[in-house]
This record gives structure tokens, sequence and C-alpha cells, in this order.
């Protein structure tokens, strides 16, 4: 009985000591591919920093408001914030390709499903930074084109832009992503359909004047509209 | 050679049935069928009289007229060749015409004709605007004749104007033209304005062609451009110049044709020159300002209405534009009541430098920066307005004179804001 257990003792511990002896060059190797990947990572994000800075990126985020944005956030400039971001996509690459090495079971599907899904999220990401900047640029120029041209609520007016261009993307990005499409989409048909029908209500009902005098201004010869002008000429 | 992608085969086809010439005078057109006839018979009339020994060519450069404007002028051509030939005339006087769709800016029709100039080997160059219906023949001599005699190399108009014409070109392109680059040049857009060949390919030269701002407002960079090259430079009284029918909707245009450039051009070579250097004179042939006094109907309850409703609105923009300090005393100005609202010239020229410095940093997208000048520039017009309600032509001048001297006191504060943050 005794003579037994200390051999199922010895043979468990000499598995131990196998299994263990198998799983340090692989731990080592891990470690390895995590401290290469670090310095790898590290080096894109320096040289994508610099490309960004030498296409003066920031300065093009800035004419379309992403900076500004950012900075309401709190976060870094364009250009840190993306290579930051590309520094930590391929450092995780990195990790999880360390972790397969490994040959822990059941951990295979999840890396290749990462893998899988990665293009996808940084397609995803693009459109929602184009999306973002291009909603900042047009809500200021509708916002510009609004007050100068002396129409009322500007800032409605340039929220509205924002918040359809800002659902728009969201639901690109999201279907993209391929994160609840079916929902987004519904979602999306619903929010921009009740908008629309809630704006033709309100100035079908509730402006009706206001549509009249638009229509009236923009289709009818107006002949007190030669007296409402100014004579002035500023060249 | 540049122009070879900018003049047309058949309009090429033209120039080289012309010849070389001693005169070019450029005509850009768009839409100008009422005016146009006019204006290109008194340039021949012009020419005729005041330079028949000349070998001259008339140049309309349309920008895509969809009235009958490029007929008019080659009817003006026959109907003067039907007449016979003037007695007084001893070189053939040609009139082209050309038209571009490539762009309904002015900046095509002004390349063209400089290219037109160059190939031709125009050795004096005038540009005539359209507009211009109260041009007389002796207009062509005013302008051309520095040129041709006196070896100047651009010859600016002066005016006759009303006291409340021009007020973007009074209150901001005249004084901070004259503050940075220490010469006055009352009329750095001009309409009309002549220039030597050699000036011309000086202009040719240049890479700017494809700018947006150059596009928009070349004339007021040929000033710029003059000046900075050490071009010999002069003005002439032409005489009244009609007010052209515009509507407050086109101010955002003329801020990009006149403000637009001169911001632009600020960065191609700043600083421009010393700031304790003295402004320079310039010559000036006839008056140097004419002011006439008739009644302008304007509403400044509205101008005062949109500013501070423009102010309120783009608060969030004009804190990216504008230093804290200077935007809170914008909005302290815009909360007094109308009749004691007043936009000093102090705040006025610290504004302006202020977006000056935010187009050349480039915190927003340019063409917003210049927007959002409009609503501002509204607040100054209603301090203009007010302040020289009542003034003769000597106080108006007065006032603009002090403006000029604010710009030049204030030019320390641009160049430590230009390249610094606020």
């Amino acid at each position: 009985m005794w003579d037994l257990i200390v051999m199922e003792l010895t043979r468990a511990t000499r598995e131990i000591v196998a299994s263990t002896a198998h799983f340090l060059p692989r731990l080592l190797e891990m470690l390895i591919i995590v401290v290469a990947g670090w310095i790898i990572a590290y080096l894109l994000r320096y040289i994508l920093r610099s490309i960004l800075r030498l296409i003066r990126f920031d300065k093009i985020s800035e004419h379309a408001g992403a900076a500004q944005l950012l900075n309401k956030a709190a976060l870094p400039v364009p250009s840190e914030l993306l290579s930051r971001f590309a520094f930590w996509l391929a450092w995780l690459g990195f990790i999880l390709i360390g972790i397969g090495v490994l040959d822990i079971v059941g951990m295979q599907q999840h890396i290749y499903d990462f893998f899988s899904f990665l293009p996808r999220l940084v397609a995803g990401l693009f459109l929602l930074f184009v999306g973002l900047l291009g909603a900042s640029f047009f809500s200021r120029a509708a916002l510009l084109a609004a007050v100068n041209a002396n129409l009322p609520s500007p800032r409605l007016i340039s929220s509205m832009v924002r918040v359809l261009i800002v659902v728009f993307t969201l639901s690109m990005c999201f279907e993209e992503i391929g994160v609840a499409e079916r929902t987004v989409i519904v979602a999306f048909t619903l929010v921009f359909g009740a908008l629309m029908l809630g704006l033709a209500i309100a100035f079908g009902l509730g402006g009706q004047e206001l549509a009249r005098r638009y229509l009236e201004k923009r289709f009818v010869y107006d002949n007190d509209k030669k007296e409402e002008q100014d004579e002035l000429s500023h060249l | 050679m540049a122009e070879g992608s900018i003049l047309t085969d058949d309009f090429l086809r033209e120039l080289m049935n012309v010849g070389e010439v001693d005169i070019l005078i450029g005509v850009p057109t768009l839409n100008d069928a009422a005016t146009v006839g006019q204006v290109v018979q008194c340039t021949r009339a012009g020419l005729l009289k005041y330079f028949p020994r000349q070998r001259s060519v008339i140049v309309n450069v349309d920008g895509g007229s969809r009235d009958s404007t490029q007929d008019l002028v080659r009817a003006a051509s026959i109907s003067d060749l039907a007449q016979g030939t003037n007695p007084s005339a001893l070189r053939t006087l040609h009139c082209i015409s050309t038209s571009h769709e490539r762009s309904t800016e002015n900046g095509m029709g002004l390349h063209t004709i400089v290219a037109a100039a160059d190939l031709v080997r125009a050795t004096i160059c005038g540009v005539v605007s359209p507009d211009s219906v109260s041009i007389e023949p002796e207009w062509i001599e005013r302008l051309l004749r520095p040129v041709s005699r006196d070896n100047f190399d651009m010859v600016t108009p002066i005016y006759r104007r009303n006291k409340f014409d021009g007020l973007l070109v009074r209150n901001l392109v005249y004084p901070m033209t004259r503050a940075l680059y220490c010469k006055p040049v009352r009329e750095p857009h001009p309409a009309d304005f002549a220039f030597s060949g050699r000036l011309a390919s000086f202009f040719l030269e240049q890479d700017i062609w494809s700018q947006p701002a150059i596009q928009n407002g070349a004339e007021t960079y040929f000033v710029i451009s003059a000046i900075t090259g050490g071009f010999r430079l002069t003005q002439s009284f032409l005489g009244p110049r009609p007010r052209v029918d515009h509507s407050s909707g086109d101010l955002v245009q003329a801020l990009r044709q006149s403000v637009g450039v001169l911001f632009w051009a600020l960065g191609k070579n700043f600083p421009v020159c010393p700031t304790n250097s003295a402004t320079e004179t310039t010559t000036a042939t006839g008056a140097e300002a004419e002011l006439s006094m008739e009644h302008v109907r304007v509403n400044r309850k509205r101008l005062h209405q949109m500013f501070v409703h423009g102010l309120e609105e783009l608060n969030p923009v004009l804190y990216s534009i504008l230093s804290s300090a200077t935007l809170a005393e914008l909005n302290q100005a815009a909360t007094a009541a109308e009749d004691s609202f007043r936009y000093s010239d102090d705040l006025w020229v610290r504004t302006v430098y202020e977006f000056a410095a935010a187009y050349h940093q480039e915190v927003i997208s340019p063409d917003h920066i210049i927007q959002a000048l409009a609503p501002l520039y509204r607040g100054k017009t209603y301090t203009f307005l007010v302040e020289n309600r009542d003034s003769s032509a000597v106080d108006v001048e007065k006032n603009v004179e002090n403006l000029c001297l604010t710009f030049e006191r204030l030019k320390p504060y641009l160049l430590e804001i230009w390249n610094g943050r606020k």
C-alpha cells in the first residue's frame, strides 16, 4: 500500500516536473514575444507619430474641429492618440500571440477570433474618427452660414447637422464592427424617421406662417425687397 | 510655359493672330451684359485717343456668362469696325474674347490676362472692371500713362466715393496693408488698375495660381506682391466710382476676396516691414482721396442686431480664434444698448490681428476664420456709421487716419501673437 502511494507520488512529481520543464521554455518564449512585441509596438508608435506630425495631421484635425473635441474630453492631440492606439493594438496582438504559444486549451479559438475581428475594428474606428471630424466641420460650417444669413436658431441648425452625421456615423461604425447590426439599423431608421416626421409636423402645423413667409420670400418676387436692402458696398 | 495650361487653343490662335502688342487691357466678366458694352467702348475710345501709336489689344476673359456678355464685347468691336477706322488711330486695335468654365472666381480671369500679356509681350497692361460704368476714355490715360511715361510698375486707382462706400477697405484692408507693408495704397483691392509687362511676368512666374485665396481675389495679392517685390507703385485719381448693387449677403465673399487674401499673403512674407519703420509715401496723380456726402440707405439697427446675435451664437468658434481677454471685452461691449454701443479702434485692431494670427496658425479651417469675422465687422461698420453720421469729408478722413495709426501702434502685438499662442 505504502509502496503504491510512494510510486504514485513519484510518478505525479515526475509528471509535474516534466510538465514544468515542458512549460518553462514556452513561458520564456511568450515573455520574449511580449518583450519583443513591446519594442516593435513602441517603434511603430514612434514611426506613426513622426509620420502624422510630418503630414501635419494635428493641423488637419484642428481644421475639422477634432482637436477641440479631444481637448474637451481631456484627451491628447490626435497624432498622439492615434499613435498610442496603434501601440496598444500592436502590443495586445503580440501578447495574444505569446499566450497562443503557451498552448492553453480553448485559447486558440479566441485568439483567432480576435485577429479576424481586428481589421473590422480598425475600419470601424477609422469610420468613427472621420465621421466625428466631418460632424464637427460641417456643424461649424452650418453655424457660420446660418449666422451670416441671419437665420433664426443657428445653433439648433448646427446641432441638427452634428447629430445627423454622428448618428449616421455610429450606425456605419457598428455595422462595420458587426455589433447588433439589426438593432442599430432599426434604431437609426426610427430616429431618422421620427426626426423628419417631427420636423415636417412642426414646420407644417406649428410654423404655418413661417413656412408661408419662407416660401413667399423664396419664390414670389417681393416689391419691398429692394427697400429692405442696405446700400452699403463693402469693397 | 505656365500659360500653356491656362490658355485654350482657340484663344492662343487668336493671340497669335494679334501678334506682339504694346498695350493689353483685360476685361474679366461674368454676366455683365448690362454694362460691358459701354466699358469696352470707352476703353477703345481711350486707347485710340491717347495711345494711337501703340499696338493694342482688349482681351475679354469671361467666367462662363449665361447672358450675352461675350456677344456684346464682340459686337462692340464689330460696331467700331463698321463705323470705319478712327482717323487718329495709326495701328489696328484688336478686341478678342475667351471664356473658361473652370471657375467663376476672378482669379482664373486675371491669370488668363497675365498669361496673355506675357505671351504677346505687352509692356503696358491694364485691367478694367465691367462694373465701372462711370468710366471715361481719360481713365485709360490716367491708368496707363504712369507706366508708359514714368516707368511705374503698378498703378492703383483712387476714386471719388461716398463716405459710406468701401467700408471694409477703409476699416480693415487699407489701414492694415498700410501698417504692415508701410505703404499707403488707398485701394488695395483695385477694380481698375495697370501694371508693367515686367510685373506681369513676375506675377506669372509665381506658384500661387492654384491657391484658393488667389482664386478669390488676385487683385489684392497683385498690390501686395508689387510692394513686397520692390516694384515702383503709384496711384492715379480716376473719378467717381459707381456703386455696385451689393446686397448684405455678399459680405462673406467680399471678406474672402480682400481680407482672406491679405491674411494669406501675410503668411508668405512675415514680418513685412520693421515695427518701428515709418510709413512711406505713395505718389498719387490727381486728388489723393475724395468723398461725396450723398445719403445712403442703411438699417443700422439690423447691423447692430446681427453683430450681437452673431457674437452670441459664434462664441464657441470665436473662443478658438480670439484671446480670452479680447473675447470678454467684445462680449462686454455687446451688452451695451444700441445707442451706447461702440466698437473701439483699439479693440477692433486687436480683433483683426488675432484673426490674422489664427489664420496663420490655422487653428480652424481658414475659410471658417474669415466667415467668423463677418458679424464682428458688422459691429465695426455700425460704429463707423454712427460716429460719421454727420461728419464732413475731412472728419471722416481724420477718423480713418486715426484707425491707421492704431493699426501701426499695435503692430508689435501682432508680432507677439503671430507664432505663439494668445
